[in-house]
């Protein structure tokens, strides 16, 4: 993590301009941001952060939109990597189905996702009493939704092939086909990989749903995206272009840290399967 | 392992984030028109400093934010649309109204001017020339304070009221006002817009003011609390400590303070509403 932020204070110094309007769309309320700018002591520049604002709030944002979207590709993950294991190696009626409508959920429009998780949440709708409408956890829920469909695929696939190559054995051993999920994610552990970047790309590059249920509150609810959005609307098409290109530094920096990391821990490739 | 750790450890991080939320907390539905002229980012902290109460402001059309107080999602609401207002009232969601300041919509348009109404200060006239000669118009279509007002001018022009006129030179947008401005300046079309937005919208490209000063061009801001008996959910009270706020001396001397480019933006008018 503190490679991908210190990245970003890298940038900052390169360009501080891109910050100076900042002050207009975030605001010192972005905790995560200061939690993350209190862990880089080389952030020198403390006049930026005292006043209020603009590179505290700018973090502001990069956290927000960083931990919505792992938080969210990490509830995924833990539905679709059972979920996606045990379509491969249980057999039912209504499997084939089942598969087909989670491909064609690929192509779920975030913004009917939000519309449905909108009317919802909302005060009057049947989960109002749990006061989420306008909080980052609707986010969560929303952008999990929309990656649980693409990563259960994925995980599904590999586990196809594995379970066809490594199943009878696993069987013979004295495995159930329960006890089998496990070995199998480990076999298939290359491609989790993929599908965790996939569920992670959908979710981080995601405006649709989140301007809804998240309502884009300055400070509390404002991502990359929704930020791009605002400032696309107010004109500011320079800065919204810059926001553009940090978002896509880091999708670049995330996939990169997560090849490395994958490659020390010696992470094998999908040969295997 | 180490990224699944990391990974946890962020979740962790963010989980914190949420849990350092202000105590207080009140969603202000407000417009498209107020979010992008700034004014709220600027007297809002004060407010929550003073107050400890943090306003979440969801920027929507009056049309949708009148809807989301309608669903009880939002606490309090600040918009620029007396006729679908004084509706929302009607209907028992609404319960005080106070004016909070005044500011004018403007007819901007390219600076070739192809209606040949720059300059001038009659909004029924310009809209009467611009569709005589066809010149493009960029509608909001979203139902919004400010494309109400649009439709009660192209009303009294005499075009087809309510209906959206279907013709290729008028172009709904279906989107807030510095969507709006950003068609109207790649199309070289009219548009009407606030002046707020105006004044702090940085893409004008060749749009210059058109037409301004029509009496029938002002544009009223009201902050309008709900009615207990509706919506007893809502957080009525700290709801009510911010609309008193707005229309006190000290909200009201925040208010005329706001200036973009040494223009004042908002004219503070809880004492004398327009």
């Amino acid at each position: 993590m503190w490679l991908i932020s210190s990245r970003i204070i890298d940038r900052a110094r390169f360009s501080p301009s891109v910050f100076k309007r900042f002050h207009q769309v975030s605001s010192p309320l972005g905790g995560a941001g200061a939690t993350l700018t209190r862990g880089v002591s080389t952030c020198s520049n403390s006049t930026l952060q005292s006043d209020g604002g603009a590179l505290g709030d700018f973090l502001g944002i990069v956290g927000l939109s960083l931990g919505v979207s792992l938080a969210a590709t990490a509830v995924a993950a833990a539905i679709s990597l059972p979920l996606g294991t045990a379509l491969a190696i249980f057999s039912f009626r209504g499997r084939r189905l089942l598969v087909v409508l989670l491909n064609a959920f690929f192509g779920l429009p975030p913004v009917v996702v939000g519309l449905i998780l909108y009317l919802a949440l909302s005060r009057s709708g049947p989960l109002g009493l749990l006061e989420l409408l306008f909080t980052p956890t609707a986010m969560v829920i929303a952008q999990a939704i929309l990656a649980t469909p693409i990563m259960t695929a994925l995980v599904h696939r590999a586990s196809e092939r594995a379970w066809a190559r490594y199943g009878d054995e696993l069987i013979c051993d004295g495995a159930s086909r329960m006890q089998a999920i496990p070995p199998i994610l480990r076999i298939i552990r290359a491609e989790l990989l993929t599908a965790g970047l996939a569920g992670f790309g959908r979710t981080i590059s995601e405006v649709g749903a989140v301007i809804l249920v998240g309502g884009n509150i300055r400070g509390l609810t404002r991502t990359m995206t929704t930020a791009i959005a605002l400032q696309t609307s107010q004109g500011e098409l320079s800065l919204a272009l810059a926001l553009g290109a940090v978002l896509v530094g880091i999708s670049i920096s995330i996939s990169a840290t997560v090849f490395a990391l994958a490659g020390s821990a010696r992470i094998a490739g999908s040969d295997e399967a | 392992m180490i990224k699944t750790r990391s990974l946890w450890a962020l979740v962790a991080v963010f989980a914190m984030h949420c849990g350092t939320v202000a105590a207080q907390s009140i969603v202000l539905a407000s417009t498209t028109s107020v979010e992008a002229s700034g004014l709220l980012t600027k007297i809002l902290p004060p407010f929550t400093a003073k107050t400890g109460i943090a306003v979440h402001v969801v920027a929507q059309g009056t049309g949708k934010a009148l809807d989301t107080a309608r669903r009880g999602d939002a606490d309090v609401l600040l918009v620029h649309d007396p006729e679908a207002e004084q509706q929302f009232i009607d209907e028992g969601h609404g319960g005080t109204r106070r004016q909070i300041a005044w500011n004018d919509f403007i007819i901007v348009g390219p600076s070739a001017d192809p209606a040949h109404v720059r300059g001038g200060n009659d909004s029924v006239a310009a809209l009467k020339a611009i569709a005589s000669v066809q010149a493009p118009f960029v509608s909001r279509g979203d139902n919004s304070g400010t494309n109400a007002a649009e439709l009660r001018l192209w009303k009294i022009a005499g075009q087809a009221p309510g209906t959206p006129i279907r013709e290729k030179w008028y172009r709904e947008i279906g989107g807030g006002m510095g969507q709006a401005l950003n068609a109207a300046s790649a199309m070289d079309a009219y548009t009407l817009t606030d002046r707020g937005t105006w004044l702090s919208f940085q893409n004008k490209g060749s749009l210059v003011i058109a037409v301004e000063g029509d009496p029938r061009l002002i544009n009223r801001y009201d902050v309008i609390e709900l009615n207990p008996q509706k919506h007893a959910d809502a957080k009525l009270g700290p709801a009510k400590v911010f609309a008193d706020w707005l229309v006190s001396p000290e909200g009201q001397q925040a208010i005329g303070a706001y200036r973009v480019n040494g223009e004042r933006l908002f004219n503070p008018s809880a004492d004398k509403p327009r």
